[in-house]
C-alpha cells in the first residue's frame, strides 16, 4: 500500500521518547556502561568483557539469594493470592459496610514500606514488642533476631498485612462488576456455592487476578526495605535477598562492575518470570478473553 | 397453573409491585408489557421466588410455593444480559440444569442434541460462549431453559441486547418452540408490537399495577383505560380533551364529530379520546371522517411510511401513514380521522368504549 510518510509525525512522538530515554534507557545504559568495565575511584575504566556477568553466575552468593527469592516470592503468591480471594468474597457488595471495609482495606496500602518495616521491627520485638512480648508470656521461643526460621515468619507476615488489601482490592472490583443476573441463574440452576465459585466468580475475576498476581509477584521478587529494615539480611544471610545483596556490593564493597552484571541479570529474571506468568495464566483461560 | 394472589412487593418505602393477581394457564405465552420500572422484573423475580412477596400468595398448580425458594421450584429463567458459564463449552452450558438434576448421560446427550438443533447451535457445542456472537450466546441460554423442562419459563426481555435481524428471527422461532413444550412461558417486553407478534396473552403494566390482562389482541383493541392503551402504542397514543353534548364530540380547538352510534349512551360531559397513529390519514377513508388542520412539527420516514409529528391547539399527535411524504415543518395540512375508531376515555381514565365492546369490535373489523 502506498504511503505518504509524514516525517513531521516524528517531532509529535519526540517529547515522550526524551521522557523515556532519561527515565529509563540512559540509566540502564549507564548499568550496561559499568557492567562491561572494571571502575576505579578516579574515573579510571578498564574494559573488562563479560567478566563480572561470569563472576556472578559463578558465585554460590548470587544463587543462594536467588533461590531465597524464589522460595519468598512463592510462599508471598500462596498465602496472599488465596487469602485476598477469600477476604474479597466475604466482603459486603452493598451497604455501609462496603466503605468500611474499602477503607480498611487499602489502610496498610497507604503506608510507606520503611514505615511498615519499622512497625514489625517494634511488633515483633521480646521485650517491648506486642506480637514478641504476647509469644514469649506463651512460652514461645520467637526471636527474629536470632532464629531465621522466625525471621523469615517475621518477614512474610509482615508482607502479607502490606498487600493482602491489594489483591483483595483487585478482586473485590473484578466481583463487583459480574452481573446479579448470573447470580440468579445459577440460583435457578440449583448450583452449588462451590460451583458459583468454580464457574462464575473465578472465570469472571481471571483477569485481575492475573494483574493481581503479576504485581504481587514482581513487588515480592524485588523486595528491599522491609527485610532490610527489620532484619538486615539476618541472622546470618537467611534473609538476605538478592536486592539487599546487590546493595551490599554496590554500596558496601563498591564493585560496581559486578553489581551491574548483577542487576542486569535480576532484570532479565523478573522480566523473563512476568512473561512466563502472562503467558500461562492468559491461556489459562483460552478462549474467555473477549 | 400459576396463580398470584395479592401480590404486593415494598421494598423500604418503594412499592415495587402493588397488589397483582393473575392466573396463567399451562401451554400458554404470557407477555408482560410496560415501559422500563413498570414492575416486570421485579414480578419476574417474584414468580421465581428470587424475591419474597411482603403480601400475598403464589400457587403453582394448586401448591402455595411463595416461601419455595427458586431452585426447589420447576421454573427457567432467560435474561435480558447473555447469561451462560464462561469456562464450560456450549454444550456443557446446555448440560448444565440435566447435570445438576442428575439425569444420565444419554437422557441428557439426546436432550442437548436437541435443543441445540432447535437453536441451531449444532456446529457450536464445543466453542465457550464467549466465542460466539450476541445471538448465538442468547440461544445458548434459551437452549439451558428448554433442555430443563421447566413447568414455568420465565423469559426478561431475552431479546432486548440482540440486533434487529436476530431479534426478528428468534421472536419468530420462539412462540413455535414454546408451543410445543405445554409450559407456562412469561415474556417481559417494553415493546407493543413485540407482545401483538407474540400473541398469546398479555398483562401491560403500569408503576407495579397490572392494568389488564387477557388476550394479546383484544388487550390491544379494547383497552380498559388509558394507562393500558397508551402502554400498548408505540408510538404513543394519541389523545385530546373532548365535550360530549347531544349528538356531537366537541373537540378541543374547534371541530365536531357526530357521535358514533355506539358511543350514543354516555352521558353528556368531560371526556379524553385517543386514536393510534395509523387512524389518521391524508385522505377521507369514509364520510363521517372529520377533517382537521394540524401543523407539521417534524417528519421520519421509514421507506415504506412517513411519521408525521403534528401539533393541533396543544396536542402532540404522531401520524402514521403509507408511503414517503415530504411534508415542511411548520406546513398546515389537512388530515382525517374516522370518529368509529375513537376510543373515550372519563375523566377518571375508563374506557367507555368496553361499554359496547361488540359494537367497537365491529366498527374496528369494519375499517381495518
Amino acid at each position: 500500500m502506498d504511503r505518504n510518510w509524514n516525517n513531521k509525525a516524528w517531532f509529535l512522538v519526540l517529547p515522550m521518547l526524551v521522557l523515556v530515554a532519561f527515565s529509563a534507557i540512559i540509566p540502564l545504559m549507564t548499568v550496561v556502561n559499568y557492567s562491561v568495565q572494571d571502575t576505579f575511584g578516579n574515573n579510571q575504566f578498564f574494559w573488562a568483557g563479560l567478566e563480572w556477568f561470569e563472576e556472578v553466575l559463578h558465585s554460590n552468593r548470587f544463587w543462594q539469594a536467588l533461590g531465597r527469592n524464589l522460595i519468598f516470592s512463592g510462599i508471598i503468591l500462596a498465602i496472599e493470592v488465596p487469602l485476598g480471594i477469600l477476604i474479597a468474597l466475604n466482603m459486603p457488595k452493598k451497604g455501609v459496610g462496603v466503605a468500611v471495609c474499602l477503607v480498611l482495606m487499602s489502610l496498610p496500602l497507604l503506608i510507606p514500606w520503611n514505615v511498615v518495616g519499622t512497625i514489625w521491627q517494634v511488633f515483633g520485638r521480646v521485650d517491648i514488642g506486642l506480637l514478641g512480648y504476647a509469644l514469649a508470656s506463651l512460652g514461645i521461643d520467637y526471636n527474629y533476631v536470632q532464629d531465621p526460621f522466625d525471621a523469615w515468619v517475621t518477614v512474610v507476615l509482615m508482607d502479607v498485612w502490606h498487600w493482602t488489601s491489594l489483591v483483595v482490592l483487585l478482586c473485590y472490583a473484578g466481583l463487583v462488576s459480574i452481573p446479579d443476573a448470573y447470580y440468579q441463574a445459577a440460583k435457578i440452576d440449583g448450583a452449588s456455592r462451590w460451583s458459583v465459585f468454580r464457574f462464575i466468580q473465578l472465570p469472571k475475576m481471571q483477569r485481575v487476578l492475573l494483574i493481581a498476581v503479576l504485581l504481587r509477584f514482581m513487588d515480592s521478587f524485588m523486595i528491599y526495605t522491609e527485610p532490610f529494615v527489620v532484619t538486615g539480611g539476618g541472622p546470618g544471610n537467611s534473609t538476605t535477598f538478592l536486592s539487599i545483596d546487590l546493595v551490599k556490593i554496590a554500596i558496601g564493597q563498591f564493585d560496581l562492575g559486578p553489581a551491574a552484571a548483577m542487576s542486569l541479570i535480576y532484570f532479565l529474571i523478573v522480566l523473563l518470570m512476568s512473561w512466563v506468568f502472562y503467558t500461562v495464566m492468559t491461556n489459562l483461560g483460552q478462549g474467555d478473553q473477549r | 397453573m400459576l396463580e398470584l394472589d395479592g401480590i404486593t412487593r415494598v421494598v423500604g418505602a418503594h412499592i415495587h409491585i402493588s397488589d397483582v393477581s393473575l392466573k396463567l394457564e399451562r401451554g400458554t405465552l404470557n407477555v408482560l408489557l410496560g415501559p422500563t420500572l413498570s414492575g416486570k422484573t421485579s414480578l419476574m423475580r417474584l414468580m421465581a421466588g428470587l424475591d419474597k412477596p411482603t403480601h400475598g400468595r403464589l400457587t403453582f398448580d394448586g401448591v402455595d410455593v411463595t416461601g419455595v425458594p427458586p431452585q426447589k421450584r420447576d421454573i427457567a429463567m432467560v435474561f435480558q444480559q447473555f447469561i451462560n458459564y464462561p469456562t464450560m463449552t456450549v454444550y456443557e452450558n446446555i448440560a448444565s440444569p440435566m447435570r445438576v438434576a442428575g439425569a444420565d448421560r444419554k437422557t441428557i446427550d439426546d436432550a442437548v442434541q436437541n435443543a441445540a438443533e432447535l437453536m441451531k447451535l449444532t456446529p457450536y457445542l464445543q466453542r465457550t460462549p464467549l466465542n460466539l456472537s450476541g445471538g448465538q450466546q442468547q440461544r445458548c441460554a434459551l437452549a439451558r431453559a428448554i433442555v430443563k423442562n421447566a413447568g414455568l419459563v420465565l423469559l426478561d426481555e431475552p431479546l432486548a441486547n440482540l440486533d434487529y435481524k436476530l431479534r426478528e428471527e428468534l421472536r419468530a422461532e420462539l412462540p413455535r418452540i414454546f408451543a410445543e413444550a405445554g409450559t407456562i412461558f412469561v415474556y417481559a417486553t417494553t415493546e407493543p408490537s413485540e407482545a401483538l407478534l407474540l400473541g398469546g396473552n398479555t398483562a401491560t403494566l403500569s408503576e407495579g399495577r397490572i392494568t389488564q390482562f387477557g388476550k394479546t389482541i383484544d388487550v390491544f383493541r379494547q383497552p380498559r383505560d388509558l394507562i393500558t392503551a397508551q402502554t400498548f402504542s408505540d408510538p404513543p397514543l394519541n389523545t385530546i380533551a373532548m365535550r360530549k353534548m347531544g349528538t356531537s364530540f366537541q373537540i378541543e380547538g374547534g371541530f365536531d364529530f357526530t357521535v358514533p352510534p355506539h358511543f350514543g349512551s354516555i352521558a353528556d360531559g368531560a371526556y379524553v379520546i385517543g386514536f393510534q397513529p395509523h387512524h389518521l390519514s391524508l385522505t377521507r377513508a369514509s364520510a363521517p371522517s372529520a377533517a382537521i388542520k394540524a401543523t407539521v412539527t417534524a417528519m421520519e420516514i421509514t421507506g415504506s411510511e412517513s411519521f408525521v409529528h403534528l401539533r393541533y391547539a396543544d396536542a402532540r399527535w404522531v401520524m402514521l401513514t403509507p408511503g414517503v411524504h415530504d411534508f415542511d415543518v411548520d406546513a398546515q395540512i389537512e388530515v382525517f380521522l374516522d370518529p368509529q375508531l375513537l376510543l373515550v376515555f372519563d375523566s377518571q381514565g375508563r374506557s367507555v368504549t368496553n361499554a359496547h365492546p361488540s359494537a367497537a369490535q365491529e366498527a374496528l373489523h369494519g375499517t381495518n
